[in-house]
């Protein structure tokens, strides 16, 4: 039996003193298009960050490709595109391309210069978001859409298995959200890349998506989108208060 | 002027300390400027202060260290100062930039202390304030090449590295990268420069070699890479400039060095005012 690209075991999370996670269980399965959905404050982004190793849970552990996280290797295999907002200095003096190249830094290895065959697999990443003519641009020129674009060839140039997307569309415009979400859906059918993002574009990303989990300190639900019906009422309340009409729409008729 | 360098052993030694540092200081200076951490440096550069003083001090009471070169308790005061910024920097973790005023006081306040204590070398004093063209010795040369190949070195087998991690340090740690120890040598590396580069440019003024030609060459370059090869050779026009300027005028050369880059950044920035107007003109 394969294992699960992430496995995540009876995790809990807390920041000083409030409780951020409790209890979390669940599997990441490959080729998943997964979301995780929940109100602002529910944990989603802390989830996210003890997936890559950026936080220590402070209980239960985390098995990456069917390796304990603290002994996993190969982090090449996970690529993650964060809220472009937080993490990236928009005046930085850069082209796409040596953006795009930075992405190779882990799988080439320290003390090692970029291979030759860097700029082919970075145009090749490129091509991939539909960002091939843009490859000698400074990335400060670029639209919000365009340069979370390039995060995600960023990922995609070290051929991961899964990509980890932390609110990508946060500061892209909304015409642009839905071709955004399309790029992904097909990086899940084609090329088989299993993608777990979390976001608060619900309607925009529940046609795309195979998987959900409804997160709030602890998983409401997680399973295929088409079994979410399968919810009550009270399950949530429990999960998303009182916006909860906001979502009742996704998978299926359950309203 | 070539003349005058062939003859005097202090001119070979000034102007090979400051080619040297028109490198390495802007080379580190970028990615101090992208990561944001100028004002580190100018910190920094104030412990070294302390450093310098306490050792002029010590030569001048403790008979056995009478020949003992300032530089280095310089460099290890300012490397001293490095650790502490990066620890106080994890005490106070939403107010980082508080490291900065307490490192800089701390670093005036000895050095202060030093400077009151030990007196007569009010020359000494001045000339590591605001740089000398006399007083580069060939041991401060020697110091200076170490440092430039302890610094090219760092920089040319962590360049990904840092690259990734001046750009986006959250993915750099996302991704595996040891960000962690890179940016811990990183900041031993800049202090190295920043005691490295006082000779010339004088403490008070090292940082503004590290900023200034790289302020100057983002405002024309679009590459990381022509970032740093533009801000290398601003750095070396304001130090040659400088250098020459202050020898013939007898000047201190921190300053003459700094007023070139200023007078080299004010340039670009008109030069990239004339183009865009230039281009508005064309277009409509």
């Amino acid at each position: 039996m394969v294992a699960p690209l992430i496995d995540i075991k009876d995790i809990s999370f807390q920041y000083e003193q409030t409780k951020a996670l409790d209890n979390i269980s669940m599997k990441v399965e490959e080729g998943d298009f997964l979301a995780i959905l929940g109100p602002n404050g529910s944990g989603k982004s802390t989830l996210l960050k003890i997936m890559l190793g950026l936080m220590k849970p402070s209980k239960g552990n985390i098995e990456l490709f069917g390796v304990d996280a603290k002994n996993f290797k190969n982090r090449e295999w996970i690529g993650y595109v964060s809220q472009k907002s937080n993490s990236f200095n928009s005046g930085f003096p850069a082209t796409v391309k040596e953006v795009v190249a930075g992405g190779l830094a882990k799988k080439t290895g320290l003390f090692r210069r970029l291979p030759k065959s860097a700029n082919e697999q970075v145009a090749e990443a490129l091509e991939s978001v539909g960002m091939q003519d843009f490859i000698d641009r400074s990335v400060s020129e670029l639209s919000g859409g365009q340069q979370q674009r390039i995060f995600i060839a960023r990922a995609l140039v070290s051929k991961p298995k899964i990509l980890i997307l932390d609110e990508p569309t946060v500061g892209v415009d909304h015409q642009n959200v839905q071709a955004f979400y399309d790029m992904l859906a097909s990086l899940n059918r084609d090329k088989n890349i299993t993608l777990v993002l979390v976001t608060h574009d619900v309607d925009t990303v529940t046609d795309r998506i195979t998987h959900v989990a409804c997160l709030n300190q602890t998983i409401h639900f997680h399973g295929f989108k088409e079994q979410l019906h399968t919810m009550s009422d009270a399950q949530r309340e429990a999960w998303y208060g009182h916006s909860v009409r906001k979502i009742h729409h996704i998978g299926g008729s359950h309203a | 002027m070539i003349e005058a360098i062939l003859s005097y052993e202090f001119l070979q030694n000034a102007f090979a300390a400051g080619l040297i540092i028109g490198v390495i200081a802007p080379l580190l200076g970028v990615f101090i400027v992208v990561r944001r951490l100028s004002l580190i440096a100018d910190a920094l550069s104030h412990v070294t202060l302390a450093g310098i003083a306490g050792s002029l001090y010590l030569s001048q009471s403790v008979a056995s260290l009478a020949l003992l070169n300032p530089l280095f308790l310089g460099i290890a005061a300012s490397v001293a100062g490095s650790v502490l910024i990066e620890r106080l920097r994890s005490l106070y973790k939403h107010y980082e930039e508080l490291a900065i005023p307490i490192i800089l006081s701390a670093g005036i306040g000895f050095g202060a202390i030093f400077i009151s204590l030990a007196q007569g070398f009010s020359n000494d004093l001045f000339g590591y304030l605001f740089g000398s063209v006399s007083a580069v010795s060939r041991e401060d040369l020697y110091i200076v090449a170490g440092i430039a190949i302890i610094v090219l070195a760092f920089i040319y087998f962590f360049f990904k590295e840092l690259f990734v991690l001046s750009f986006d340090d959250e993915y750099a740690r996302a991704s595996g990268l040891p960000a962690k120890w890179i940016h811990f040598i990183f900041m031993i590396v800049t202090a190295l420069v920043i005691a490295g580069s006082m000779r010339i440019v004088g403490i008070l003024l090292v940082s503004s070699l590290m900023t200034i030609p790289v302020a100057t060459a983002m405002r024309v370059t679009k590459s990381f890479k022509q970032t740093i090869v533009l801000s290398i050779i601003f750095g070396e026009i304001s130090v040659i400039t400088g250098l020459i300027t202050a020898f013939y005028f007898n000047l201190a050369p921190g300053g003459t060095i700094v007023v070139t880059s200023i007078f080299l950044l004010l340039l670009v920035i008109a030069y990239k005012k004339i183009m865009v107007s230039l281009k508005k003109g064309a277009i409509a």
